[in-house]
């Protein structure tokens, strides 16, 4: 088994955070996993990227050109990454801060207002989370659970009374990813 | 000890930290700061010293001074602050005085940019400063490996009196991974024979580099060389993947070697029968392993994130006798794994020639694959 995730958006919308998460769950499920960021000036205000690779066995390039689950949390990562993703894949796209229709039809689009869902959940920056959890529905080896214990496991101490409102997020986004997957064509 | 989620420069940092080091001295540069600012609050936490020195210049000869008494002692840098630390090396090569360096290299010449690259190789392999002098050189491809590595350097430099580099490009020192750190050792500070550490009631020791005296200074590189031959003799490391039946071989080290690592997985789905060597050790290289490998393949094919370094020592171990392909992402370009397979396809299908420049030949390729003129 092996799965290849790229979590692209504007600095600052959490997306290494998320990335981490992800990995943090994967390595105590007890598989092999790397996290690798965008690092250098674009960081600062651009966008940035991070991949997750995860597999149980020994891990070759920990960078993927076409991967089969990405996460787009803006519009520039939407149009970056609909086209780099692998055919059959699932794109996990912030409806919030996109406003066109996916162009290929051979790929899962699931779009996840996640600005508004965080927003409703008290914490705008909870977004990230929010996506996390959608994309869980093509990534069967993780489950909800297996990332509320990765935060409450590797979340700083003083972060810790943000728990709950990340669970939430996590799952809000799962649940509407779910009922959003029923409508996307394969 | 359970794994944790490390970052490979902040593991570097720790897994120095653990295997004893007792003084560091550096000044930061991308993409390798995160082990300077690592140890900025571990070392002191831990009563040993850390120093920012004023440039890579101060760093080095801080390591130079505190290594003749003895001490575990390293600096860490990337690619141009590893260019101003040429000189201090030579110096601390031709005093034979143990001394770890970790070079996180981007992407050059000049001040390039931030990006991973292998393009120092030549420096760290080949010597870099002046004089002639051995010096042990670590590739990790990974957080666990970059952990590991850092221990044996220490052990390495000492055993041999030695600089011990290890060299990684800055996609590992940036990545996460799973890894275990090794217990914490106690600082043992030995009573080396050579050490300059006060002279109370025995012999005053020197250290130095200066030999006016040719002869003397003959004897002297005739010694490094005849230490090297043990070196070679004892440490040559490397991790093989799939060679039993391999009728195609990869040489890979670092990122470019684990990138491999995915193509070859992929070609041997689809019958391919390719192998892969990841050389642990770039010096000394595993010119052996290489050798008699080239009696069962018919092609070897060298990835590097440079335009062709450790090429030349391939060539070296496999002296003609069979077919030396390259393919090569320089100035900080870091391959993805289908590059790498489209390279073992052209391999299997041929027809290879012994006799043509493989750097030339990629060349030709490169300016076609990137659709751009040759000037």
């Amino acid at each position: 088994m092996q799965k290849e995730i790229i979590i692209a958006g504007f600095g600052g919308q959490g997306v290494l955070f998320g990335g981490q998460v992800l990995a943090y769950a994967a390595m105590d499920n007890g598989l092999n996993v790397t996290w690798i960021p965008s690092y250098g000036p674009e960081m600062r205000g651009g966008t940035a990227n991070c991949t997750v690779v995860i597999a149980d066995r020994e891990i070759g390039s920990p960078l993927v050109k076409n991967p089969p689950l990405a996460v787009a949390l803006n519009l520039p990562s939407f149009d970056k990454y609909e086209e780099m993703l692998a055919p059959g894949g699932t794109l996990v796209v912030n409806q919030s801060m996109v406003d066109r229709a996916p162009k290929r039809n051979d790929i899962h689009v699931i779009f996840v207002p996640c600005n508004e869902i965080a927003e409703e959940i008290g914490d705008r920056r909870l977004l990230n989370m929010t996506a996390v959890g959608a994309l869980l529905t093509a990534l069967p080896e993780i489950k909800l659970e297996d990332l509320e214990k990765a935060l409450e496991n590797h979340l700083p101490e003083k972060h810790k009374k943000l728990l709950p409102k990340n669970f939430e997020a996590l799952k809000r986004g799962f649940v509407h990813a779910q009922k959003e997957w029923d409508k996307v064509p394969a | 000890m359970p794994k944790e989620l490390w970052k490979g420069n902040e593991a570097i940092a720790e897994a120095a930290v653990r295997a004893g080091l007792e003084a560091y001295f550096g000044y930061p540069i991308t993409p390798q700061t995160e082990i300077l600012e690592y140890l900025s609050r571990r070392m002191p936490e831990l009563g040993r010293a850390f120093v920012q020195a004023e440039s890579e210049l101060g760093a080095i000869n801080m390591v130079y001074g505190a290594a003749c008494t003895g001490a575990r002692v390293m600096s860490s840098s990337s690619s141009p602050g590893v260019s101003l630390m040429m000189e201090g090396l030579s110096y601390i090569a031709g005093t034979e005085i143990p001394a770890v360096l970790v070079n996180v290299m981007r992407g050059g010449p000049g001040l390039g940019n931030i990006a991973p690259a292998q393009s120092d190789y030549n420096q760290a392999v080949r010597g870099g400063g002046h004089g002639d002098y051995p010096r042990i050189v670590l590739a990790p491809a990974s957080v666990q490996e970059a952990i590991d590595l850092m221990a044996l350097s220490f052990d390495l430099a000492e055993k041999y009196r030695m600089i011990a580099m290890m060299i990684l490009d800055g996609s590992v020192g940036q990545m996460m991974e799973p890894a275990e750190m090794p217990a914490m050792r106690e600082i043992r500070r030995r009573d080396y024979e050579w050490a300059v550490n006060g002279a109370m009631n025995r012999e005053r020791r020197i250290l130095t580099s200066i030999y006016l005296n040719p002869l003397d200074e003959e004897k002297t590189n005739l010694r490094l060389a005849e230490r090297w031959n043990e070196v070679k003799t004892n440490e040559v490391r490397y991790k093989e993947y799939f060679l039993d039946d391999a009728k195609y071989v990869v040489v890979g080290f670092g990122t470019a070697g684990r990138v491999a690592l995915s193509a070859v997985r992929e070609a041997r789905a689809h019958g391919v029968k390719v192998g892969l060597l990841r050389p642990i050790t770039v010096s000394p290289f595993p010119y052996e392993a290489l050798n008699q490998l080239t009696g069962q393949v018919e092609a070897f094919l060298v990835v590097e994130m440079n335009a062709g370094q450790m090429l030349d020592d391939v060539q070296l171990a496999v002296r003609g006798r069979v077919p030396v392909e390259f393919y090569g992402r320089p100035g900080g370009v870091v391959p993805f794994h289908d590059e790498i397979l489209d390279e073992i396809r052209r391999l299997v299908s041929g027809p290879l020639a012994v006799s043509s420049n493989p750097r030339d030949s990629w060349l030709t390729r490169m300016y076609r694959n990137l659709k751009i003129a040759v000037p």
